[in-house]
Protein backbone atom coordinates (compact mmCIF):
# COMPACT_ATOMS: atom_id res chain seq x y z
CA UNK A 1 0.00 0.00 0.00
CA UNK A 2 1.42 3.30 -1.30
CA UNK A 3 0.70 6.42 1.64
CA UNK A 4 1.02 10.22 0.96
CA UNK A 5 2.89 12.20 3.91
CA UNK A 6 1.87 15.61 3.44
CA UNK A 7 3.81 18.42 5.79
CA UNK A 8 2.78 22.03 5.99
CA UNK A 9 3.65 24.80 8.18
CA UNK A 10 6.49 26.67 9.40
CA UNK A 11 10.34 26.20 8.31
CA UNK A 12 12.65 24.60 10.41
CA UNK A 13 16.01 23.20 10.38
CA UNK A 14 15.20 18.85 10.82
CA UNK A 15 11.65 18.74 9.85
CA UNK A 16 12.78 16.09 6.89
CA UNK A 17 15.14 14.43 9.20
CA UNK A 18 12.91 13.79 11.65
CA UNK A 19 9.94 12.30 9.50
CA UNK A 20 12.63 10.36 7.16
CA UNK A 21 13.69 8.68 10.36
CA UNK A 22 10.69 7.59 11.42
CA UNK A 23 9.74 6.08 8.48
CA UNK A 24 12.98 3.70 7.96
CA UNK A 25 12.66 3.05 11.46
CA UNK A 26 9.31 1.21 10.50
CA UNK A 27 10.31 -0.03 7.14
CA UNK A 28 8.53 2.78 5.24
CA UNK A 29 10.40 3.32 2.38
CA UNK A 30 10.11 6.39 0.74
CA UNK A 31 9.71 6.60 -3.11
CA UNK A 32 9.45 10.46 -3.52
CA UNK A 33 9.73 13.34 -2.00
CA UNK A 34 8.75 17.04 -3.20
CA UNK A 35 9.08 19.65 -1.03
CA UNK A 36 8.97 23.90 -1.58
CA UNK A 37 8.69 26.82 0.27
CA UNK A 38 6.00 28.97 -0.76
CA UNK A 39 5.88 32.50 1.16
CA UNK A 40 7.49 31.55 3.90
CA UNK A 41 5.75 27.62 4.65
CA UNK A 42 7.08 24.76 4.27
CA UNK A 43 5.49 22.07 1.97
CA UNK A 44 6.13 18.85 1.34
CA UNK A 45 4.44 15.42 -0.24
CA UNK A 46 6.37 13.02 0.04
CA UNK A 47 5.41 9.22 -1.44
CA UNK A 48 6.00 6.06 0.87
CA UNK A 49 5.29 2.20 0.13
CA UNK A 50 3.89 0.32 3.22
CA UNK A 51 4.66 -2.69 1.69
CA UNK A 52 7.60 -3.98 4.28
CA UNK A 53 6.50 -1.81 7.17
CA UNK A 54 6.09 -3.36 10.76
CA UNK A 55 3.12 -0.37 11.31
CA UNK A 56 -0.29 0.04 10.86
CA UNK A 57 -1.57 3.08 8.61
CA UNK A 58 -3.17 4.21 11.97
CA UNK A 59 -0.26 3.92 14.18
CA UNK A 60 1.86 5.51 11.59
CA UNK A 61 -0.70 8.63 11.14
CA UNK A 62 -0.36 8.92 14.99
CA UNK A 63 3.38 9.08 15.19
CA UNK A 64 3.77 11.32 12.62
CA UNK A 65 1.10 13.80 13.99
CA UNK A 66 3.29 13.45 17.45
CA UNK A 67 6.25 14.55 15.90
CA UNK A 68 4.35 17.03 14.00
CA UNK A 69 3.17 18.29 17.31
CA UNK A 70 6.78 18.77 18.70
CA UNK A 71 7.85 20.55 15.78
CA UNK A 72 4.91 22.49 15.28
CA UNK A 73 3.98 21.48 11.43
CA UNK A 74 0.81 19.66 10.56
CA UNK A 75 1.65 16.11 9.58
CA UNK A 76 -1.04 14.11 7.70
CA UNK A 77 -0.94 10.58 6.49
CA UNK A 78 -3.13 8.94 3.55
CA UNK A 79 -3.58 6.48 1.71
CA UNK A 80 -2.85 7.07 -1.69
CA UNK A 81 -6.14 6.48 -3.48
CA UNK A 82 -8.08 9.21 -2.18
CA UNK A 83 -5.55 11.69 -4.73
CA UNK A 84 -5.50 8.90 -7.47
CA UNK A 85 -8.98 9.20 -7.44
CA UNK A 86 -9.57 12.56 -7.47
CA UNK A 87 -7.21 13.81 -9.69
CA UNK A 88 -6.67 10.85 -12.32
CA UNK A 89 -9.25 9.62 -14.72
CA UNK B 1 3.41 10.90 -9.69
CA UNK B 2 1.48 13.63 -8.30
CA UNK B 3 2.03 17.49 -8.64
CA UNK B 4 2.55 18.75 -5.26
CA UNK B 5 -0.49 21.60 -5.77
CA UNK B 6 -2.94 18.50 -6.67
CA UNK B 7 -2.02 17.16 -3.00
CA UNK B 8 -2.83 20.51 -1.51
CA UNK B 9 -6.02 21.18 -3.32
CA UNK B 10 -7.18 18.11 -2.10
CA UNK B 11 -6.04 18.75 1.40
CA UNK B 12 -7.07 22.32 1.28
CA UNK B 13 -10.59 21.05 0.37
CA UNK B 14 -10.96 19.17 3.37
CA UNK B 15 -9.35 20.68 5.83
CA UNK B 16 -10.32 24.79 4.25
CA UNK B 17 -13.51 23.99 2.62
CA UNK B 18 -15.27 21.28 4.42
CA UNK B 19 -15.40 18.89 1.82
CA UNK B 20 -16.51 15.80 3.49
CA UNK B 21 -18.70 12.29 2.88
CA UNK B 22 -21.73 13.28 4.24
CA UNK B 23 -23.57 9.94 4.59
CA UNK B 24 -22.78 6.42 4.24
CA UNK B 25 -26.00 4.76 4.29
CA UNK B 26 -26.62 0.93 4.25
CA UNK B 27 -29.86 -0.77 2.87
CA UNK B 28 -30.73 -3.32 4.65
CA UNK B 29 -34.07 -5.69 3.72
CA UNK B 30 -36.18 -6.56 6.10
CA UNK B 31 -38.84 -8.33 3.81
CA UNK B 32 -37.93 -11.71 5.84
CA UNK B 33 -38.74 -9.93 9.39
CA UNK B 34 -42.76 -10.12 8.54
CA UNK B 35 -44.74 -12.27 11.26
CA UNK B 36 -48.06 -12.09 12.77
CA UNK B 37 -47.22 -11.72 16.05
CA UNK B 38 -46.06 -7.86 16.37
CA UNK B 39 -43.27 -8.46 19.34
CA UNK B 40 -41.61 -11.03 16.91
CA UNK B 41 -41.38 -8.96 14.38
CA UNK B 42 -39.57 -6.11 16.12
CA UNK B 43 -37.09 -8.68 17.61
CA UNK B 44 -36.40 -9.95 13.89
CA UNK B 45 -36.15 -6.68 12.55
CA UNK B 46 -33.52 -5.81 15.62
CA UNK B 47 -31.55 -8.55 15.31
CA UNK B 48 -31.37 -8.28 11.86
CA UNK B 49 -29.96 -4.75 11.39
CA UNK B 50 -27.84 -5.02 14.52
CA UNK B 51 -26.27 -8.02 12.60
CA UNK B 52 -25.97 -6.63 8.77
CA UNK B 53 -25.02 -3.52 10.60
CA UNK B 54 -22.74 -4.01 13.09
CA UNK B 55 -19.53 -3.06 11.49
CA UNK B 56 -21.37 0.09 9.60
CA UNK B 57 -19.69 2.58 11.95
CA UNK B 58 -16.41 0.72 12.36
CA UNK B 59 -15.71 1.02 8.69
CA UNK B 60 -16.72 4.24 8.53
CA UNK B 61 -14.11 5.35 10.87
CA UNK B 62 -11.53 3.17 9.48
CA UNK B 63 -12.01 4.67 5.87
CA UNK B 64 -12.06 7.86 7.71
CA UNK B 65 -8.61 7.88 8.87
CA UNK B 66 -7.28 6.06 5.90
CA UNK B 67 -8.22 8.63 3.45
CA UNK B 68 -8.42 11.20 5.99
CA UNK B 69 -11.54 12.40 4.74
CA UNK B 70 -14.17 13.22 7.16
CA UNK B 71 -17.23 10.83 6.92
CA UNK B 72 -19.95 12.35 8.74
CA UNK B 73 -23.36 10.81 8.72
CA UNK B 74 -23.11 6.96 9.57
CA UNK B 75 -26.75 5.85 8.94
CA UNK B 76 -28.97 2.65 7.80
CA UNK B 77 -32.37 2.96 6.22
CA UNK B 78 -35.04 -0.18 5.73
CA UNK B 79 -37.68 -1.96 3.57
CA UNK B 80 -40.57 0.38 3.96
CA UNK B 81 -42.20 -0.78 7.38
CA UNK B 82 -45.68 -0.56 6.38
CA UNK B 83 -44.96 -3.82 3.72
CA UNK B 84 -42.92 -5.19 6.91
CA UNK B 85 -45.66 -4.94 9.57
CA UNK B 86 -48.69 -5.66 7.31
CA UNK B 87 -48.74 -9.14 8.23
CA UNK B 88 -48.77 -8.13 12.18
CA UNK B 89 -52.07 -8.73 14.01
CA UNK B 90 -51.77 -4.88 15.54
CA UNK B 91 -53.16 -1.59 15.04
CA UNK B 92 -49.90 0.57 15.99
CA UNK B 93 -46.87 -0.04 14.60
CA UNK B 94 -45.31 2.34 17.20
CA UNK B 95 -43.66 -0.98 18.90
CA UNK B 96 -41.62 -1.41 15.37
CA UNK B 97 -40.41 2.25 15.58
CA UNK B 98 -38.84 1.30 18.74
CA UNK B 99 -37.31 -1.53 17.40
CA UNK B 100 -35.81 0.32 14.57
CA UNK B 101 -34.89 2.51 17.63
CA UNK B 102 -33.20 0.64 19.53
CA UNK B 103 -31.16 -1.37 16.89
CA UNK B 104 -29.99 2.05 15.59
CA UNK B 105 -28.50 3.25 18.49
CA UNK B 106 -27.03 -0.26 19.52
CA UNK B 107 -24.98 -0.10 15.92
CA UNK B 108 -24.13 3.66 16.89
CA UNK B 109 -25.61 5.22 13.76
CA UNK B 110 -27.16 8.98 14.23
CA UNK B 111 -30.40 8.25 11.95
CA UNK B 112 -32.39 5.18 10.55
CA UNK B 113 -35.10 5.56 7.68
CA UNK B 114 -37.68 3.68 6.61
CA UNK B 115 -40.87 3.94 9.06
CA UNK B 116 -42.23 4.65 5.54
CA UNK B 117 -45.19 3.71 3.84
CA UNK B 118 -46.02 4.94 -0.33
CA UNK B 119 -49.40 5.20 -0.72
CA UNK B 120 -49.43 7.25 -4.32
CA UNK B 121 -52.70 5.55 -5.46
CA UNK B 122 -54.54 4.35 -2.12
CA UNK B 123 -53.91 2.59 0.88
CA UNK B 124 -53.30 -0.97 2.12
CA UNK B 125 -54.14 -1.68 5.80
CA UNK B 126 -50.45 -1.27 6.35
CA UNK B 127 -50.13 1.66 5.16
CA UNK B 128 -53.15 2.98 6.75
CA UNK B 129 -51.61 2.03 10.35
CA UNK B 130 -48.15 2.81 9.45
CA UNK B 131 -49.38 6.32 8.48
CA UNK B 132 -52.02 6.46 11.95
CA UNK B 133 -48.83 5.93 13.88
CA UNK B 134 -46.32 8.24 12.65
CA UNK B 135 -46.79 10.97 15.43
CA UNK B 136 -46.36 8.89 18.23
CA UNK B 137 -43.36 6.90 16.56
CA UNK B 138 -41.64 10.31 15.71
CA UNK B 139 -42.22 11.63 19.62
CA UNK B 140 -41.36 8.41 21.40
CA UNK B 141 -38.45 7.41 19.33
CA UNK B 142 -35.04 9.65 18.73
CA UNK B 143 -33.51 8.64 15.42
CA UNK B 144 -35.96 6.96 13.47
CA UNK B 145 -37.04 9.01 10.46
CA UNK B 146 -40.39 8.37 8.60
CA UNK B 147 -41.52 9.44 5.16
CA UNK B 148 -44.13 9.25 3.24
CA UNK B 149 -44.81 9.28 -0.96
CA UNK B 150 -48.33 10.51 -1.69
CA UNK B 151 -47.71 10.89 -5.53
CA UNK B 152 -45.80 10.44 -8.35
CA UNK B 153 -45.62 11.10 -11.83
CA UNK B 154 -46.89 7.77 -13.18
CA UNK B 155 -49.65 7.40 -10.48
CA UNK B 156 -51.10 10.97 -9.90
CA UNK B 157 -51.64 12.62 -7.01
CA UNK B 158 -53.76 10.70 -3.70
CA UNK B 159 -55.43 13.71 -2.50
CA UNK B 160 -56.87 11.80 0.54
CA UNK B 161 -53.03 11.18 1.84
CA UNK B 162 -52.05 14.34 1.28
CA UNK B 163 -55.37 15.58 3.57
CA UNK B 164 -54.09 13.13 6.08
CA UNK B 165 -50.27 14.04 6.13
CA UNK B 166 -51.47 17.66 6.84
CA UNK B 167 -53.62 16.48 9.97
CA UNK B 168 -50.42 13.98 10.57
CA UNK B 169 -47.35 16.79 10.29
CA UNK B 170 -49.89 18.94 13.03
CA UNK B 171 -50.10 15.59 15.16
CA UNK B 172 -46.65 15.07 15.17
CA UNK B 173 -46.18 18.98 15.89
CA UNK B 174 -48.21 18.78 18.91
CA UNK B 175 -46.96 15.89 20.69
CA UNK B 176 -43.18 17.46 20.47
CA UNK B 177 -44.44 20.73 21.21
CA UNK B 178 -41.87 21.11 24.08
CA UNK B 179 -39.36 20.17 21.74
CA UNK B 180 -40.05 22.91 18.65
CA UNK B 181 -42.03 19.94 17.18
CA UNK B 182 -38.20 18.03 16.14
CA UNK B 183 -40.94 15.41 15.61
CA UNK B 184 -41.78 17.07 12.01
CA UNK B 185 -38.02 17.13 11.42
CA UNK B 186 -37.83 14.28 11.18
CA UNK B 187 -40.68 13.55 8.59
CA UNK B 188 -40.65 13.99 4.92
CA UNK B 189 -43.73 13.95 1.78
CA UNK B 190 -42.23 12.96 -1.15
CA UNK B 191 -44.20 13.03 -4.40
CA UNK B 192 -42.06 10.59 -6.87
CA UNK B 193 -40.11 9.18 -4.14
CA UNK B 194 -36.50 7.02 -4.44
CA UNK B 195 -35.64 3.89 -3.18
CA UNK B 196 -31.87 4.23 -3.37
CA UNK B 197 -31.76 7.68 -1.41
CA UNK B 198 -28.61 7.98 1.36
CA UNK B 199 -30.03 11.38 2.96
CA UNK B 200 -32.41 11.42 5.82
CA UNK B 201 -34.89 11.99 6.49
CA UNK B 202 -35.79 10.66 3.26
CA UNK B 203 -34.26 7.43 2.62
CA UNK B 204 -36.28 4.12 2.61
CA UNK B 205 -34.66 0.98 0.55
CA UNK B 206 -36.63 0.30 -1.87
CA UNK B 207 -38.43 -2.79 -3.06
CA UNK B 208 -36.45 -2.96 -6.03
CA UNK B 209 -33.32 -2.67 -3.20
CA UNK B 210 -31.26 -6.00 -3.02
CA UNK B 211 -30.67 -7.60 0.35
CA UNK B 212 -28.16 -4.92 1.56
CA UNK B 213 -26.19 -2.30 -0.32
CA UNK B 214 -24.13 0.49 0.85
CA UNK B 215 -25.04 3.90 -0.82
CA UNK B 216 -22.80 7.40 -0.25
CA UNK B 217 -23.78 11.00 -0.42
CA UNK B 218 -21.28 13.60 -0.92
CA UNK B 219 -21.27 16.90 -0.46
CA UNK B 220 -18.91 19.76 -0.41
CA UNK B 221 -20.96 23.40 -1.28
CA UNK B 222 -17.81 24.90 0.66
CA UNK B 223 -15.81 23.67 -2.14
CA UNK B 224 -17.78 24.69 -4.94
CA UNK B 225 -18.02 28.19 -3.35
CA UNK B 226 -14.25 28.42 -2.95
CA UNK B 227 -13.51 27.29 -6.41
CA UNK B 228 -15.77 29.71 -7.92
CA UNK B 229 -13.58 32.85 -5.89
CA UNK B 230 -11.14 32.08 -8.86
CA UNK B 231 -13.75 32.75 -11.41
CA UNK B 232 -14.64 36.03 -10.10
CA UNK B 233 -15.61 38.54 -13.17
CA UNK B 234 -15.76 35.60 -15.45
CA UNK B 235 -19.07 34.60 -18.04
CA UNK B 236 -21.34 32.16 -16.37
CA UNK B 237 -19.83 29.47 -18.94
CA UNK B 238 -16.68 29.53 -16.58
CA UNK B 239 -19.23 29.26 -13.95
CA UNK B 240 -20.40 26.09 -15.02
CA UNK B 241 -17.34 24.53 -15.98
CA UNK B 242 -16.07 25.17 -12.47
CA UNK B 243 -18.87 23.58 -11.01
CA UNK B 244 -18.41 20.56 -13.19
CA UNK B 245 -14.83 20.28 -12.97
CA UNK B 246 -15.47 20.85 -9.01
CA UNK B 247 -18.21 18.01 -8.75
CA UNK B 248 -16.06 15.63 -10.60
CA UNK B 249 -13.19 15.69 -7.65
CA UNK B 250 -15.78 15.64 -5.22
CA UNK B 251 -17.85 12.31 -6.55
CA UNK B 252 -14.70 10.73 -7.85
CA UNK B 253 -14.12 10.34 -3.64
CA UNK B 254 -17.22 9.71 -2.53
CA UNK B 255 -16.95 6.81 -5.23
CA UNK B 256 -13.86 5.82 -3.55
CA UNK B 257 -15.22 5.59 -0.44
CA UNK B 258 -18.44 3.68 -1.39
CA UNK B 259 -16.44 0.88 -3.08
CA UNK B 260 -14.42 0.49 -0.14
CA UNK B 261 -17.07 0.53 2.10
CA UNK B 262 -18.98 -1.92 -0.01
CA UNK B 263 -16.18 -4.07 -0.04
CA UNK B 264 -15.40 -4.31 3.63
CA UNK B 265 -18.77 -4.49 4.53
CA UNK B 266 -18.72 -7.51 2.40
CA UNK B 267 -22.45 -6.47 0.14
CA UNK B 268 -22.59 -4.58 -2.76
CA UNK B 269 -22.32 -0.76 -3.84
CA UNK B 270 -25.64 0.78 -4.81
CA UNK B 271 -25.38 4.38 -5.93
CA UNK B 272 -23.70 7.74 -5.38
CA UNK B 273 -25.63 10.51 -4.28
CA UNK B 274 -24.40 13.88 -6.25
CA UNK B 275 -25.86 15.87 -4.02
CA UNK B 276 -24.50 19.54 -2.62
CA UNK B 277 -25.97 19.21 1.01
CA UNK B 278 -25.22 22.30 2.85
CA UNK B 279 -24.64 22.51 6.94
CA UNK B 280 -25.46 25.89 9.35
CA UNK B 281 -21.37 25.40 9.66
CA UNK B 282 -19.63 28.69 8.24
CA UNK B 283 -18.46 27.69 4.62
CA UNK B 284 -20.61 25.01 4.03
CA UNK B 285 -23.93 26.41 2.26
CA UNK B 286 -25.31 26.46 -0.88
CA UNK B 287 -27.16 30.12 -0.91
CA UNK B 288 -23.31 31.31 -0.57
CA UNK B 289 -22.58 29.65 -3.85
CA UNK B 290 -25.33 31.31 -5.58
CA UNK B 291 -24.65 34.96 -3.85
CA UNK B 292 -20.73 33.82 -4.93
CA UNK B 293 -22.49 33.44 -8.45
CA UNK B 294 -23.53 37.17 -8.35
CA UNK B 295 -26.21 37.98 -6.30
CA UNK B 296 -26.92 39.89 -3.71
CA UNK B 297 -28.41 37.95 -1.31
CA UNK B 298 -30.36 34.35 -2.09
CA UNK B 299 -34.39 34.80 -2.83
CA UNK B 300 -34.03 37.35 -5.01
CA UNK B 301 -34.56 37.82 -8.85
CA UNK B 302 -31.83 35.90 -10.28
CA UNK B 303 -31.92 32.69 -7.61
CA UNK B 304 -33.92 30.37 -9.76
CA UNK B 305 -31.85 30.72 -12.27
CA UNK B 306 -28.33 30.65 -10.73
CA UNK B 307 -29.35 27.56 -8.88
CA UNK B 308 -30.62 25.23 -11.92
CA UNK B 309 -27.16 26.26 -13.58
CA UNK B 310 -25.82 24.75 -10.39
CA UNK B 311 -28.13 21.66 -10.21
CA UNK B 312 -27.14 21.07 -13.93
CA UNK B 313 -23.20 21.36 -13.57
CA UNK B 314 -22.79 19.36 -10.35
CA UNK B 315 -24.82 16.19 -12.22
CA UNK B 316 -22.90 16.87 -15.14
CA UNK B 317 -19.87 16.80 -13.52
CA UNK B 318 -21.00 13.86 -11.11
CA UNK B 319 -21.83 12.02 -13.56
CA UNK B 320 -18.87 11.01 -15.06
CA UNK B 321 -16.85 10.26 -11.74
CA UNK B 322 -18.98 7.69 -10.99
CA UNK B 323 -20.34 4.79 -12.38
CA UNK B 324 -23.73 4.77 -11.04
CA UNK B 325 -25.53 7.62 -10.34
CA UNK B 326 -28.60 7.69 -8.22
CA UNK B 327 -30.67 8.83 -5.26
CA UNK B 328 -31.60 12.65 -5.41
CA UNK B 329 -28.69 14.09 -6.89
CA UNK B 330 -29.07 17.66 -7.24
CA UNK B 331 -28.76 20.38 -4.82
CA UNK B 332 -30.64 20.30 -1.15
CA UNK B 333 -31.85 23.50 -0.02
CA UNK B 334 -33.13 22.99 3.27
CA UNK B 335 -33.54 26.29 4.64
CA UNK B 336 -32.63 25.63 8.62
CA UNK B 337 -29.55 23.83 7.77
CA UNK B 338 -27.76 26.18 5.36
CA UNK B 339 -26.21 29.65 7.15
CA UNK B 340 -26.76 31.18 3.90
CA UNK B 341 -30.48 30.50 4.12
CA UNK B 342 -31.28 31.43 7.47
CA UNK B 343 -29.30 34.85 7.08
CA UNK B 344 -31.55 35.37 3.90
CA UNK B 345 -35.08 34.59 5.52
CA UNK B 346 -33.63 36.80 8.45
CA UNK B 347 -33.02 39.60 5.92
CA UNK B 348 -36.69 39.34 4.43
CA UNK B 349 -35.05 38.49 0.85
CA UNK B 350 -36.20 34.48 1.04
CA UNK B 351 -39.99 34.08 0.96
CA UNK B 352 -41.93 30.56 0.93
CA UNK B 353 -42.80 31.11 -2.44
CA UNK B 354 -39.39 31.68 -4.10
CA UNK B 355 -38.39 29.03 -2.32
CA UNK B 356 -41.47 26.84 -3.79
CA UNK B 357 -40.17 28.43 -7.45
CA UNK B 358 -36.28 27.40 -6.40
CA UNK B 359 -37.56 23.51 -5.93
CA UNK B 360 -38.80 23.65 -9.67
CA UNK B 361 -35.44 23.50 -10.48
CA UNK B 362 -33.38 21.94 -7.73
CA UNK B 363 -32.89 18.24 -6.13
CA UNK B 364 -35.62 18.11 -3.58
CA UNK B 365 -38.27 20.64 -2.70
CA UNK B 366 -39.52 22.78 0.70
CA UNK B 367 -36.86 21.53 3.36
CA UNK B 368 -36.34 21.94 7.00
CA UNK B 369 -39.15 24.99 7.11
CA UNK B 370 -40.14 26.44 10.18
CA UNK B 371 -43.82 28.05 9.87
CA UNK B 372 -46.16 29.48 12.60
CA UNK B 373 -47.97 26.78 15.02
CA UNK B 374 -51.00 27.79 14.44
CA UNK B 375 -51.02 27.18 10.62
CA UNK B 376 -53.97 25.21 9.95
CA UNK B 377 -53.59 21.21 8.60
CA UNK B 378 -55.36 22.23 5.41
CA UNK B 379 -52.75 25.16 4.66
CA UNK B 380 -49.98 22.42 4.74
CA UNK B 381 -51.86 20.19 2.99
CA UNK B 382 -52.47 22.26 0.45
CA UNK B 383 -48.34 23.01 0.26
CA UNK B 384 -47.65 19.65 -0.41
CA UNK B 385 -50.44 19.37 -2.67
CA UNK B 386 -48.51 22.35 -4.65
CA UNK B 387 -45.31 20.83 -4.17
CA UNK B 388 -46.40 17.67 -5.85
CA UNK B 389 -47.98 19.07 -8.55
CA UNK B 390 -44.18 20.29 -9.38
CA UNK B 391 -42.96 16.94 -8.74
CA UNK B 392 -45.37 15.32 -10.51
CA UNK B 393 -45.46 17.39 -13.89
CA UNK B 394 -41.90 17.60 -14.13
CA UNK B 395 -40.74 13.76 -13.49
CA UNK B 396 -38.64 14.78 -10.74
CA UNK B 397 -38.59 14.35 -7.02
CA UNK B 398 -40.37 16.58 -4.53
CA UNK B 399 -40.18 16.57 -0.91
CA UNK B 400 -42.24 18.74 2.05
CA UNK B 401 -40.45 18.58 5.14
CA UNK B 402 -42.60 21.57 7.24
CA UNK B 403 -42.10 22.49 10.72
CA UNK B 404 -45.19 23.77 12.58
CA UNK B 405 -43.93 25.19 15.76
CA UNK B 406 -46.76 24.84 18.40
CA UNK B 407 -46.67 28.84 19.87
CA UNK B 408 -44.57 30.27 17.87
CA UNK B 409 -45.21 32.88 15.15
CA UNK B 410 -43.58 35.17 12.36
CA UNK B 411 -40.15 36.68 13.76
CA UNK B 412 -39.44 33.70 16.62
CA UNK B 413 -36.54 31.71 16.14
CA UNK B 414 -36.57 28.13 16.82
CA UNK B 415 -33.57 26.06 17.53
CA UNK B 416 -32.96 22.17 16.27
CA UNK B 417 -29.50 21.62 17.40
CA UNK B 418 -26.74 19.96 15.39
CA UNK B 419 -27.25 19.07 11.80
CA UNK B 420 -30.91 20.15 11.81
CA UNK B 421 -29.97 23.59 12.42
CA UNK B 422 -32.28 26.98 13.87
CA UNK B 423 -34.42 28.91 11.61
CA UNK B 424 -36.26 32.10 12.08
CA UNK B 425 -40.18 30.96 11.21
CA UNK B 426 -41.56 32.25 8.14
CA UNK B 427 -44.78 33.14 6.80
CA UNK B 428 -47.07 31.34 5.09
CA UNK B 429 -49.97 32.71 2.65
CA UNK B 430 -52.84 32.37 4.84
CA UNK B 431 -55.89 32.01 1.95
CA UNK B 432 -57.66 29.35 2.97
CA UNK B 433 -57.60 25.80 0.47
CA UNK B 434 -60.03 24.07 2.77
CA UNK B 435 -62.69 23.25 0.03
CA UNK B 436 -60.23 22.08 -2.42
CA UNK B 437 -58.32 19.96 0.47
CA UNK B 438 -61.95 18.77 2.02
CA UNK B 439 -62.60 16.94 -1.93
CA UNK B 440 -60.57 14.16 -1.61
CA UNK B 441 -60.04 11.70 -4.37
CA UNK B 442 -56.95 11.50 -6.54
CA UNK B 443 -55.89 13.60 -9.03
CA UNK B 444 -55.13 11.80 -12.37
CA UNK B 445 -51.76 11.03 -13.57
CA UNK B 446 -50.62 14.01 -16.23
CA UNK B 447 -50.06 13.45 -19.81
CA UNK B 448 -46.55 12.57 -19.88
CA UNK B 449 -46.98 9.43 -17.45
CA UNK B 450 -48.20 8.07 -21.06
CA UNK B 451 -44.66 7.48 -22.29
CA UNK B 452 -45.01 3.92 -23.84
Amino acid sequence: MRIVLTIVGKDRVGIIAKVSNLLAEHGVNILNINQNILEGFFNMVLIADMAAADVSLKDLQEMAAQIGKEIGVEIKVQHEEIFTAMHRI
Amino acid sequence: MFEIKDILETNRMISENNLDVRTITMGISLRDCAHPDINVTAQKIYDKITKKGENLVKVGEDLEAEFGIPIINKRVSVTPISIIGESCDANSYVPLAKALDAAGKAIGINFIGGFSAQVDKGYTKGDKILIASIPEALAVTDIVCSSVAIGSTKCGINMDAVAEMGRVIKKAAELTAERDAIGCAKLVVFCNAVPDNPFMAGAFHGVTEPESVINVGVSGPGVVKRALEDVRGQDIGAVAETIKKTAFKITRVGQLVAQEAARRLNTQFGIIDLSLAPTPAVGDSVAHILEEIGLESCGGPGTTATLALLNDAVKKGGLMASSYVGGLSGAFIPVSEDAGMIAAVERGSLTLEKLEAMTCVCSVGLDMIAIPGDTSAQTISAIIADEAAIGMINNKTTAVRLIPVPGKGVGDVVEFGGLLGYCPIMRVNTFKPDVFIARGGRIPAPIRSLTN
